[in-house]
């Protein structure tokens, strides 16, 4: 069977098209970019709520995205294992969806901040994370004005091995200079406690996918592309 | 019962817990440079003003208390609701 993803496309989303032309003609990945409102998850091995901005984030960031339709559907694909990824404003939306824990509040230092910046593997088992090393250093942008995160129980998470990426410096020591926003503990990404099948991460893996676009020349966004897809055809093979 | 409209005000503020950089740059660059000193804290938040038909106030508060919670209108992770205060019109 072939792999089949959708790449959601709310009002503001301005990720999705990078995100489908990584999956399309980087990935070689069969890819819909879907209006919200058409969204149906029967069509779908997994899909990707891309960044930008939803409904204008008014109230918060991605909340009123989260009482969509797509959302529900979303959540089935949530409970059969199915990939459920949230890329910067898809973060957002899934955490306040509840899919995944804690929120992302705005940058303690109340810009905007476009940057490369490292990340750490801390779980390298998770449906975005299976092709990566633990430990291993990711060179990848973020870009946002909402992405400190933050939970009232952050030592669960790190019981439950929830913690997937963490800001680091060059050499993947996670340090006060390398946490570019105030998130708590640097965390970049979590997942669902579940299956490990649903992600949530700031930084952008689709703007970090093709030397071109990068400083140092790497493609490190292909690894979460395609661990993505790893997780498909190794669930689809189990089926 | 005739129902009445009443106008309910809620705050949506952060956990102390979770820092507050918009209320902090306010207290040390504004406030403190001018001399007023005697501030020892800010918090800021978002504010919402709603209309509502109910039966009476205990009611109404109710209605938006409950559809706060519902809707997440305030997230629970990181923020506290209060309401501030409920007027008959």
């Amino acid at each position: 069977m072939k792999t089949k993803i959708a790449v959601l496309m709310f009002p503001g989303s301005n990720c999705d098209l990078d995100t489908v032309h990584v999956l399309k003609n980087v990935m070689n990945v069969e890819t819909d970019l879907v209006w919200h409102n058409h969204f149906k998850e029967r069509d779908y091995d997994g899909v990707i709520l891309p960044g930008g901005f939803a409904f204008g984030d008014y109230l918060r960031a991605g909340i009123i995205a989260a009482h969509s339709p797509a959302i529900d559907e979303a959540r089935i694909m949530l409970k059969d294992g199915r990939p459920v990824i949230g890329i910067c404003n898809g973060f957002q939306i899934l955490t306040e969806a509840q899919f995944l824990p804690g929120a992302l509040l705005q940058n303690d230092s109340l810009k905007f901040i476009c940057k490369w910046v490292n990340l750490v593997v801390e779980n390298n088992k998770t449906a975005l994370s299976n092709k990566m090393k633990k430990d291993e250093v990711i060179d990848i942008p973020i870009a946002h004005g909402e992405g400190r995160f933050f939970t009232d129980n952050v030592k669960e998470l790190e019981d439950n091995d929830q913690i997937v990426f963490r800001y680091a410096d060059e050499n993947g020591n996670v340090t006060d200079e390398s946490n570019p926003n105030g998130s708590l503990g640097n965390i970049a990404g979590v997942c669902n406690l579940d299956n490990q099948n649903c992600i949530g991460l700031m930084p952008h893996p689709e703007r970090a996918s093709e030397a071109i676009l990068s400083p140092k020349n790497t493609t490190h966004g292909r690894l979460f592309f395609a661990s993505m897809i790893e997780y498909i055809s190794r669930r689809i093979g189990s089926e | 019962m005739e129902q009445s409209e009443f106008i309910i005000e809620v705050s949506l503020e952060n956990k102390p817990a979770a820092r507050d950089p918009v209320a902090e740059t306010i207290k040390r660059d504004l406030i403190a440079k001018k001399g007023y000193d005697m501030v020892s804290n800010v918090r800021s938040g978002q504010y919402l003003r709603l209309n509502v038909i109910a039966d009476n106030e205990s009611r109404a508060k109710e209605i938006v208390t409950q559809m706060c919670n519902d809707l997440r209108i305030f997230n629970p992770v990181t923020q506290n609701l209060t309401v501030l205060n409920v007027k008959k019109l």
